[in-house]
């Protein structure tokens, strides 16, 4: 049989339809496109995927599996390296990572490596599972900050080797960024939900509602008898552009603007939380963050959306099936342009008049690339006197965020660097003992795959301190 | 889940609630506040913490019934629950080292204000309280403050209960007499707290300021209680919930504070007249 050249695609909703529900976009591989994209694979010797992959899940031995039509061996194979298959399958950027490096995609399309992750996952995940064997508890306790994807990782890692776990989280669902953040049009929550159930078979308790640095400070999780802690707190305080108008009503952080839809549910029709629908919406920078927002509005029933980056759609950072999809979506990608201050509405005849402070309009530049920065990426620059007012009744910013600033307060002995992140050895130990930390905590704004890297880091390094091995 | 252990009607509209929380109990100092959801469906609403006790495991809690999460909220009865409570969230307010303070109450504020007006007096501090209401039928807390304080002003707007006027006509009236304060802490509505500190500025008595913006998660990650503050002749950001809930009067905006505290104010308005019709109806 002749290799065919191109993946296979994945099957999503009809845009015009979509556009208007919460539904996933990407519906899935059948089990016929499954074993078909599984027979594009190679399966080099040298494995190039494995070294594009953060927590070097065995990638040709996985699909192998498929090949022998052996799904649940498949999934075995990941959730050796993954703790959260179904989650990476659906929202990391294989294109920069493990499909990059893929022998098929030097003369033609890589191989769906991402896609046949979440089949596999989604096919075990189907079918009901029978009683986890809960580890042999090795006497070792060890406490979890945050329940984002690197804390779900290093508690499933070490839960798994007969650790003691507990996760604490802060809001009053588990999940970090995987439930408040991403939205469920491409991270379903019933799929989040699933993984921490796992997590709790395998004997990991979860307390939520509990606010490390407040509630408990980590000295007290030593006092109380916890023999290491890993911090996994994730991202923080949004960052703005430090423009005039911020403060307009209408103008949202990305954080804020997808907590209240995808945690608080404002999507619904009868929402307790509210949230600002329909109108003409600007999402400011380039992120999957920005995707996830100018989408989730459209969904909210937005007239217009746009995505307003300073740079060119070659240096847009989103994952590249986002931004495919976005663009069939009808979101209007404004690039080379820059905000320099959101408008506001005031009646000078009335200053009760309950639409005084509402956004009216975002005034942009347009921009150049000029000489690359230090990081190689040209640099943006404003063409002189080409401002132009963009029509919008709402603003999100989706610029960024920096790490969270609570436990940094709390915590004695705890060293951040210039941009707040805490700072980690070689072995994810922070400055310091037996504490480790990961994720967007260390990092800033990163992607949920390097942070279950990092999470699976820590895991190894804990296990290494606490049984000397 | 957690347990109300005791509920107290203090007028038509606020209610005191003591929820056992023994975690938030243990540390909660006065000026910092919770987040809680009434049921599983909830919003997520700040309440400052009115008090503790760390031997029941109470946390008292004081709200106003404005919306229709605290209209759910003051349904809930002795024994109930409430889904979820997480704190004590925002810094404790900064009392070591004040020697006499006047502490200015507005409203459901003088909640707030009560657990820092009884701290202050057992750190040994010289304590006059001033209290507004709109009218007699709705005033709170009378013998606690009176407890805790060496003077205690009453006001009301319409003058059927202690003095007639708003809250800044006693304290100019102090501050005209020459009496001095190291501290001016008040909590209330935003226009309250804007008008004290303007009353103050020309005498110089520092002046705190508890906010109380739109908050979702509490913990510093959404942003969305953000507010600007005029430091130096340089607008800065802050954020309530991790940067406060107290801040120095002078240099907060108030007038876009106030500005974003309605930005929900339909959408409220109107989730408050479904609620209550739910409820009337059932």
């Amino acid at each position: 049989m002749a290799l065919n050249p191109h993946k296979h695609p994945m099957p999503v909703q009809d845009p015009a339809l979509r556009a208007h529900n919460f539904n996933e976009v990407a519906l899935g591989y059948t089990p016929e496109i499954a074993f078909e994209e599984a027979a594009r694979c190679l399966n080099c010797k040298n494995a190039p995927c494995v070294q594009g992959c953060p927590v070097n899940i065995d990638i040709p031995g996985f699909i192998s599996k498929l090949k022998q039509r052996d799904v649940e061996g498949a999934y075995k194979v990941i959730s050796a390296s993954s703790s959260l298959p179904a989650v990476c399958g659906r929202v990391c950027p294989q294109e920069t990572q493990c499909e990059s490096k893929c022998t098929m995609g030097i003369k033609f399309e890589p191989v769906g490596i991402g896609r046949l992750e979440r089949f596999a996952a989604d096919t075990h995940n189907a079918n009901p599972k029978g009683e986890t064997k809960k580890p042999v508890p090795n006497g070792h306790r060890v406490a979890v900050v945050g329940s984002g994807p690197s804390s779900l990782t290093c508690a499933g890692d070490l839960a798994k080797r007969g650790f003691a776990v507990t996760v604490f989280e802060a809001l009053h669902t588990a999940g970090g960024v995987l439930v408040y953040g991403i939205p469920e049009f491409r991270l379903p929550k019933r799929i989040v939900a699933s993984e921490v159930e796992g997590l709790k078979a395998l004997g990991v308790d979860i307390q939520t509602n509990v606010i490390i640095g407040k509630t408990l400070t980590v000295d007290e999780l030593f006092e109380e008898g916890y023999e290491a802690v890993y911090i996994g707190s994730g991202a923080g305080l949004p960052n703005f552009m430090n423009i005039p108008g911020e403060a307009l009503k209408g103008v949202y952080s990305a954080n804020e603007f997808l907590t209240r839809s995808n945690l608080m549910k404002a999507y619904r029709d009868e929402p307790v939380t509210p949230i600002m629908k329909g109108g003409r919406v600007a999402v400011v920078g380039g992120g999957n963050v920005a995707m996830d927002a100018a989408r989730t509005a459209l969904r909210l029933g937005a007239e217009k959306v746009y995505i307003v980056y300073r740079r060119s759609m070659q240096e847009l950072p989103a994952r590249r099936e986002e931004v495919e999809h976005a663009e069939e979506e009808g979101i209007d990608f404004r690039l080379l342009n820059n905000p320099v201050e959101i408008l506001g509405y005031t009646n000078p005849e009335n200053p009760r008049d309950p639409r005084n402070g509402c956004v009216t309009g975002m005034r942009c530049i347009r921009m150049e690339l000029g000489e690359p920065d230090a990081k190689g990426r040209r640099r943006p620059v404003p063409v002189p006197g080409s401002e132009f007012t963009l029509d919008v009744d709402t603003v999100v910013i989706a610029i960024g965020t920096s790490p969270n600033p609570l436990i940094k307060n709390t915590t004695r002995g705890l060293s951040v660097n210039d941009h707040g992140g805490i700072i980690i050895d070689e072995n994810a130990m922070t400055t310091r003992e037996k504490v480790y930390a990961g994720g967007d905590a260390v990092t800033g704004a990163a992607t949920v795959i390097s942070a279950m890297g990092a999470g699976k880091k820590a895991a190894a390094s804990i296990e290494k301190a606490l049984l000397g091995q | 889940m957690y347990r109300i252990l005791k509920k107290r009607i203090l007028n038509p509209t606020v209610t005191l609630m003591d929820v056992e929380a023994p975690q938030v109990a243990r540390k909660a100092l006065p000026g910092q506040f919770i987040i809680l959801r009434v049921d599983e469906e909830g919003e997520r609403i700040p309440l400052t913490v009115a008090g503790t006790n760390a031997e029941t495991g109470a946390v008292t809690i004081i709200f106003q019934t404005v919306g229709a999460t605290t209209y759910l909220l003051s349904l809930k009865n002795e024994g109930e629950y409430i889904q979820d409570f997480a704190g004590p969230l925002g810094e404790p307010t900064k009392l070591d080292g004040l020697k006499k303070v006047c502490i200015v109450g507005g409203g459901v504020g003088c909640a707030i204000a009560w657990p820092i007006a009884k701290a202050l007096k057992e750190k040994g501090c010289e304590v006059v309280s001033i209290t507004g209401f709109r009218s007699k039928d709705i005033v709170i807390l009378e013998d606690e403050f009176k407890a805790c304080s060496d003077r205690l002003i009453m006001m009301t707007d319409d003058g059927s209960y202690g003095r007639q006027g708003n809250v800044t006509v006693p304290l100019k009236e102090m501050l005209e007499n020459g009496e001095t304060f190291d501290e001016i802490i008040t909590i209330g509505p935003v226009i309250m707290m804007k008008f004290v500190t303007l009353t103050a500025k020309p005498f110089g008595v520092p002046v705190t300021v508890s906010m109380n913006p739109i908050m979702i998660d509490g913990t510093g990650m959404c942003g969305g209680c953000r507010l600007t503050l005029n430091v130096d002749g340089k607008r800065v950001t802050k954020f309530a919930c991790v940067d406060g809930p107290d801040f120095n009067g002078y240099e907060v905006d108030f007038d876009e504070a106030m500005s974003r505290g309605r930005m929900y104010a339909e959408f409220e308005k109107h989730a408050y007249e479904s609620a209550c019709r739910l409820f009337t109806n059932a």
